[in-house]
C-alpha cells in the first residue's frame, strides 16, 4: 500500500469536479423546496439537459450554447410538472416521478443520432496570478468556468434567499402558502418560477455531465444522479452553503475511495463503494442530532386560492 | 408433484401453438434478441446489435429479426424470453449471463424454438452456448501496455468481480510483466458495467495515482475521454472499436464481434443443420476482433503485438502458458502446460504479482 | 378566464371517469407520438393496451402476466401508502426489497438441500424480517435523533446494491456454478419455490399475499383506530399529539409494516419469477411501487388497480417492442404520458371547470 500516491491536490481538484453537476441540481431543487415544491423528477430534468446541451454543443460546435439550452430544455420541461401539479393540482411526488420518465424517454429518443460522437470541449481558465499560486492555484483556480458558475450560483441564492425581498416571498410561499395567499403574493407564479429554475439548474447539472465530466452521450448516462441531488438537498437542511458541502463531500468522498482503490489501500472494496453513502448518513445523523432542521413547512402540499 | 404436471402440460399446449403459429410464416425466419442494455450504449448492447444487423445484411428478405432492449436480469426474463417465443421467433440470441436459468427454463417449454446463451454454461437440447475468448485481446493489450508504460504503472478500471474479469486482469498483467517486470497494476473495481461518470473519475483517480495506462472493463468512452484530457495516457477501445479517440489516447481495441456467429446460426435454423453446441471462440474465427493498432504505438511493439495476434489465432500461443504460479506462490501451470478452459471458466485468482485481494 | 371551483364533495362520477379520460388523451398524444416514430400508431396503441388480455395467441399467457407483475409492485404499494399518509416518506422501498430477498434467500440456503414444508414459512419471515430491518434504520434515526427519512431511506439503496453484489459472489454464491456469480435457484427447489397456487394463473404466493395486503390495508385504515392515528398524523400533526398519539410509534409502525411489505415482495420475487440472487437482480419495483401507491390515490382498492394498469403498460410496452420495433424509450415516455395525464385529469374529481367569471382574490 502505498496511499502517499494519492496527490491531495489533484483530489480537491477533482472532486470539484465530480461534485458540480449534484451541486448544480441541488441548488435548483433547492429553490423549489424552499417554495414548498417537491419536485422528484430531477433526474428526468437532468438527462434532458444532458442530451440537449450535448445536441446543441455539437451542432453550434461550442459548448456556451450548448449549457443555455440545456438549462432553457430542462425548465421548458419542468413547467409541464409546474401545470400539473400547480393549476390542476396533481399529487407532486407522484408527478415528479412521472417527470423522471418523460425526461429519460425523450432523452434517448432525442439522442439516437448524437450517440459515439464527441462534444467540443469547456477550456479550463488559467486566470494570471491567482492560478499560479502553488497548492491553492491548482487546486482551486484551474477549473472550467461551470465549476465557478455553480458556485456563484450558491451565493446568488443565498443571497437571494436571505437578503431580498422575493426571497423573502419565496420562503413565505413555502412555508405557509395560505398566509402568503391573505397577504396578497401569487403563490402559483412564485412557484411556476421556482420551479422552472430548478429546471433549468438541473439542465445544467445534466450538461456538465455531457459535456464536461464524461464527455460523451450515452443513455441513461446520468445513472442516478439525480436522487443523489435530491438527498444533498435534505441533507443540506435546506440552507444554501451546506448543499455546496454536501455535493462537495458526496464528490471527495467518491473520489476518494476510488483512489484509495487506485493505491492499493488494504480496505475491502464492498466498504469503500458503500462509503459515500454511509458517510453521508453519518454526517447527517450528526447534525439532526444537534436539531438543525429547516423543511418548509408547506413542502409538498398542493395549493388552491378558494380554500 | 401435480403442480409441476400441470404445469407441462400447459407448457406443451402453448409449445404446440407455438410451432402451428411458427408454420404459418415459415417461410420468413424469426430471430429474436433480449438485451440487457439499451442499443445505445456503446458497449455490450450496441455490439450485439451489430450482430443482429449482420444477420439482417446477410439474409435480407429471408429473416425478421425482433428484440427487446434493457430487460432486466431478475424477475422480467423469463417473460420478455416467453413472449418473444409466443410471437413466433425460430431463434433467440439471449445476450448476458444473467438469462441463463430463465433461458433453459423457456426452452423447456418451447422445444421447436432454438436459443444461444451468451457466456453461460448451462446447456439443452434446444440451448447451445456462445462466448468469447476477450482474454485473448487482454493478452495482446498487456503487451503494448507493458511496452508503452513509462512509470510502470498501468491502471485498471474493473467492473464486477466474475471469472470474465478476472481473466481479463490476469491476461494482460502477465504480458505486461513478461516484457516489463516492474510495471504494477492498479484495480479500481467500479461496482457498474455502464455510469460513465463514475467511470471518468475511476480513471482519473488512476492518472492521478501515476498511471499513464487506462485498461478498462467497463463499456463507456468516459475512461478514453479523462485520458485524452489527461495527456499522455494510453487506452483501448472496450467491447466496440471506440475509433474516435485514436490515434490517441486509445491505441487499439478489444472488439466483440458476434456478427459472424450469429449469420452462421441463424444459417443453421434456416437449412435445420442447428444443434446444440458449446462455442467459445477467439481471435482466430474473429469473434474476438483487434482493433487498428495506431501509429502512436512504436513499429516495433506494433509488429510484436501483431506477431502474438496471429500466433494466438494460429493455435501456436495461448496467452496462459506455464510456469505460472497463482498470487499466494502456490504453483498452478508447469512450464509450457497451457490453462484448461475449465481453469478459465471459473478464474476467481489473481496470478503471482498481481497486489491486493480479488474483493469477495 | 377559466378557473377551478371546489366541488363541496368529490365527485362520484369522475372519480370512475377519470382514468378512462386520461387513458383516452394517452391514446391520442401516444398515437402520435408513435406515427412521428414511423411506426402505425392504432396498432401500437392495441398491443399495448389490448393484445395483453384478449390476443387469441399469447393472451393465455400475459393474461397470468399480469398478476405476476402486478403482485410485488401492489404488496410494496400497500405498504408504502400507509407512510404516506402519516406523512412518513419511505423513498427506499427498493432497498428494502433487496435486503427482503437477500435474508429470505440465506434463510432458505442454509438448509439445502433438505425438502421440509416448513423451508419455503420461514424464508417469507426471513424476508419480512429482513426488509423490517432496513427499514427499522431510517426509523430508528429519525426517532432518536431527527434524521429525515427520505434521505436515510434512499441512501440505503445504494448500500443495499452494494451488499447484494457482495453476497451474490461470496455468501450466497451457488457453489456449483463454476465460479460464475448468483445464488442457487431457488424456483428450481420444491422447498424454497414460489409456485403457482392455481397452475397458469400467474397466482402465486406473492399475489396472494399482496391481495390478502389489500385487505388488510382496507381494514386498518377505515376500522381501525391505528388507521384513524395514522391519518391524523398525517393530516394534523399537532392535533395527533394531543390525541395523544405517539408520533415515533406511528414512525416505526409505518415505516416497519412498508419495510416488512417490501421485504417479503423481495422473498417472493427471488424464490419465484427471479429464481435466484444475482448482482442485478432488483428492477426498480421499490421505486415503481411509489408511483402505484400515488396513482391509486393512496387508497388500497386504488392502488391494487393502478398496480394491475403499470403491469398492463409494461407488459403491453414489452409487446410493442417486440411486433412493431418501436424503441424501449418510446415506451417509457408512453408510461411517463399516461401517469401525466391521470395525475391531471384526477382534479375534475374535486374541482369543477368555470369558464367566464373573474378569478377570485
Amino acid at each position: 500500500m502505498d496511499l502517499s500516491s494519492i496527490n491531495p491536490i489533484l483530489l480537491v481538484a477533482s472532486l470539484m469536479v465530480s461534485a458540480t453537476p449534484i451541486l448544480f441540481a441541488a441548488i435548483g431543487e433547492l429553490v423549489v423546496e424552499k417554495a414548498g415544491v417537491l419536485n422528484l423528477g430531477v433526474e428526468g430534468m437532468m438527462i434532458t439537459g444532458a442530451v440537449v446541451g450535448f445536441a446543441v454543443a455539437v451542432n453550434t460546435d461550442s459548448p456556451l450554447p450548448g449549457f443555455a439550452a440545456a438549462a432553457l430544455a430542462a425548465g421548458v420541461l419542468s413547467l409541464s410538472f409546474g401545470i400539473l401539479t400547480q393549476y390542476l393540482l396533481s399529487n407532486q411526488v407522484a408527478t415528479g416521478l412521472g417527470l423522471t420518465l418523460v425526461g429519460l424517454g425523450l432523452s434517448s429518443l432525442i439522442g439516437k443520432p448524437y450517440e459515439g460522437m464527441k462534444s467540443p470541449t469547456l477550456p479550463d481558465l488559467h486566470i494570471p496570478g491567482i492560478s499560479e499560486i502553488p497548492v491553492v492555484g491548482p487546486m482551486l483556480f484551474q477549473h472550467d468556468i461551470m465549476v465557478y458558475v455553480s458556485i456563484a450560483l450558491v451565493a446568488g441564492v443565498w443571497g437571494f434567499l436571505k437578503y431580498s425581498r422575493l426571497g423573502l416571498v419565496l420562503r413565505a410561499v413555502g412555508e405557509s402558502h395560505d398566509a402568503a395567499h391573505a397577504l396578497g403574493y401569487k403563490v402559483v407564479r412564485v412557484r411556476m418560477a421556482a420551479i422552472f429554475f430548478g429546471g433549468a439548474c438541473a439542465g445544467l447539472g445534466g450538461a456538465y455531465l455531457s459535456l464536461v465530466r464524461v464527455p460523451q452521450w450515452t443513455e441513461g448516462m446520468t445513472a442516478g444522479a439525480g436522487w443523489i441531488a435530491l438527498a444533498i438537498v435534505v441533507f443540506a437542511s435546506w440552507r444554501p452553503w451546506r448543499v455546496l458541502i454536501g455535493a462537495y463531500l458526496f464528490g471527495g468522498v467518491t473520489v476518494l475511495q476510488l483512489n484509495l482503490q487506485a493505491a492499493g489501500a488494504k480496505v475491502p472494496v464492498e466498504i469503500l463503494s458503500m462509503s459515500p453513502y454511509l458517510i453521508t448518513i453519518l454526517v447527517l445523523v450528526v447534525i439532526s442530532a444537534r436539531g438543525a432542521h429547516g423543511a418548509p413547512a408547506s413542502l409538498g402540499r398542493s395549493f388552491h386560492a378558494s380554500h | 408433484m401435480t403442480f409441476t404436471k400441470l404445469l407441462t402440460s400447459a407448457a406443451m399446449a402453448i409449445g404446440l401453438a407455438s410451432a402451428a403459429v411458427a408454420g404459418s410464416h415459415a417461410e420468413k425466419t424469426k430471430v429474436g434478441f433480449i438485451y440487457v442494455g439499451p442499443v445505445g450504449d456503446g458497449g455490450w448492447t450496441y455490439e450485439h446489435d451489430q450482430g443482429r444487423k449482420a444477420v439482417v445484411e446477410a439474409y435480407g428478405d429471408k429473416v425478421e429479426t425482433v428484440y427487446q432492449e434493457n430487460v432486466p436480469e431478475g424477475a422480467d426474463a423469463v417473460r420478455a424470453i416467453t413472449q418473444m417465443a409466443l410471437t413466433g421467433a425460430d431463434i433467440i440470441f439471449t445476450t448476458s449471463f444473467g438469462y441463463m436459468d430463465p433461458t433453459i427454463e423457456v426452452a423447456a417449454k418451447f422445444p421447436d424454438v432454438k436459443f444461444e446463451h451468451a457466456t453461460g454454461y448451462k446447456r439443452a437440447d434446444n440451448v447451445s452456448t456462445y462466448s468469447a475468448r476477450f482474454y485473448e485481446g487482454r493478452a495482446i493489450q498487456g503487451h503494448i501496455a507493458g511496452k508503452m508504460t513509462k512509470t510502470n504503472k498501468i491502471g485498471y478500471i474493473a467492473s464486477f468481480p466474475i471469472p470474465e474479469v478476472i481473466r481479463g486482469i490476469n491476461a494482460a498483467y502477465i504480458h505486461a510483466k513478461k516484457v516489463n517486470p516492474d510495471v504494477e497494476f492498479s484495480i479500481i473495481w467500479a461496482y457498474t458495467w455502464f455510469d460513465p461518470a463514475k467511470e471518468a473519475d475511476a480513471a482519473r483517480a488512476l492518472i492521478e495515482n501515476g498511471a499513464d495506462v487506462v485498461l478498462q472493463h467497463t463499456d463507456s468512452t468516459a475512461p478514453q475521454a479523462a485520458a485524452a484530457e489527461a495527456g499522455g495516457v494510453i487506452t483501448f477501445g472496450q467491447a466496440s472499436d471506440m475509433g474516435e479517440y485514436a490515434p490517441m489516447p486509445r491505441v487499439s481495441s478489444i472488439i466483440d464481434n458476434w456478427g459472424p456467429y450469429y449469420v452462421q446460426q441463424v444459417g443453421r435454423v434456416m437449412d435445420g443443420t442447428w444443434e446444440s453446441v458449446d462455442t467459445w471462440d477467439g481471435i482466430a474465427p474473429g469473434m474476438v476482433g483487434i482493433g487498428e493498432i495506431s501509429d502512436a504505438v512504436p513499429a516495433d511493439v506494433k509488429a510484436e503485438a501483431l506477431a502474438m495476434k496471429d500466433a494466438i489465432a494460429a493455435g501456436e500461443y495461448h496467452p496462459f502458458t506455464g510456469p505460472l504460479k497463482k498470487q499466494d506462490g502456490s504453483d498452478w501451470l508447469a512450464a509450457g502446460e497451457t490453462a484448461s478452459d475449465g481453469d478459465l471458466l471459473g478464474m476467481g485468482f489473481y496470478v503471482e504479482g498481481l497486489t491486493g485481494d480479488v474483493p469477495n | 378566464m377559466i378557473r377551478l371551483e371546489k366541488r363541496p364533495q368529490p365527485s362520484k362520477i369522475w372519480t370512475v371517469m377519470t382514468p378512462v379520460l386520461a387513458v383516452f388523451l394517452t391514446m391520442i398524444i401516444g398515437g402520435v407520438m408513435f406515427a412521428i416514430l414511423g411506426k402505425p400508431p392504432l396498432e401500437a396503441i392495441r398491443t399495448i393496451f389490448w393484445d395483453p388480455l384478449f390476443n387469441a395467441q399469447f393472451a393465455s399467457y400475459t393474461r397470468p402476466q399480469l398478476l405476476v407483475k402486478a403482485g410485488p409492485l401492489i404488496l410494496i404499494a400497500i405498504g408504502l401508502s400507509i407512510g404516506f399518509r402519516a406523512g412518513i416518506w419511505n423513498i427506499g422501498a427498493e432497498g428494502q426489497y433487496i435486503m427482503g430477498a437477500i435474508f429470505g434467500a440465506a434463510a432458505g440456503l442454509a438448509f439445502y438441500p433438505s425438502d421440509s414444508f416448513l423451508i419455503f414459512p420461514l424464508m417469507i419471515m426471513a424476508g419480512a424480517f429482513g426488509g423490517f430491518v432496513w427499514a427499522m434504520i431510517p426509523a430508528i434515526l429519525r426517532t432518536a435523533f431527527r434524521t429525515n427519512e427520505i434521505l436515510v431511506s434512499l441512501m440505503l439503496v445504494y448500500v443495499a446494491e452494494a451488499v447484494l453484489a457482495s453476497v451474490s459472489q461470496n455468501l450466497l454464491r451457488n457453489p456449483e456454478g463454476m465460479g460464475f456469480p448468483g445464488s442457487r435457484n431457488l424456483s428450481q427447489w420444491d422447498a424454497s419455490a414460489n409456485r403457482e397456487i392455481i397452475a397458469n394463473s400467474g397466482m402465486h404466493w406473492g399475489v396472494l399475499t399482496a391481495f390478502v395486503a389489500v385487505i388488510f390495508a382496507y381494514v386498518l385504515m377505515t376500522r381501525h383506530i391505528q388507521g384513524f392515528n395514522i391519518r391524523l398524523t398525517g393530516e394534523a400533526p399537532r392535533a395527533a399529539r394531543f390525541a395523544g398519539v405517539m408520533p415515533a410509534r406511528i414512525v416505526i409502525f409505518c415505516l416497519g409494516l412498508s419495510g416488512m411489505l417490501a421485504g417479503m415482495a423481495g422473498l417472493f420475487e427471488v424464490a419465484g419469477p427471479a429464481g435466484q440472487i444475482s448482482i442485478d437482480f432488483n428492477s426498480g419495483y421499490g421505486f415503481t411501487a411509489i408511483i402505484v401507491a400515488f396513482l391509486g390515490r393512496l387508497h388500497p382498492v386504488g392502488i391494487l388497480l393502478a398496480g394491475l394498469l403499470m403491469a398492463l403498460t409494461y407488459i403491453g410496452g414489452e409487446l410493442a417492442q417486440l411486433m412493431l420495433g418501436v424503441p424501449g424509450a418510446s415506451i417509457q415516455l408512453f408510461q411517463g404520458m399516461l401517469l401525466f395525464f391521470l395525475l391531471a385529469t384526477d382534479v375534475f374529481i374535486n374541482f369543477r371547470l368555470r369558464i367566464g367569471q373573474a378569478e377570485a382574490a
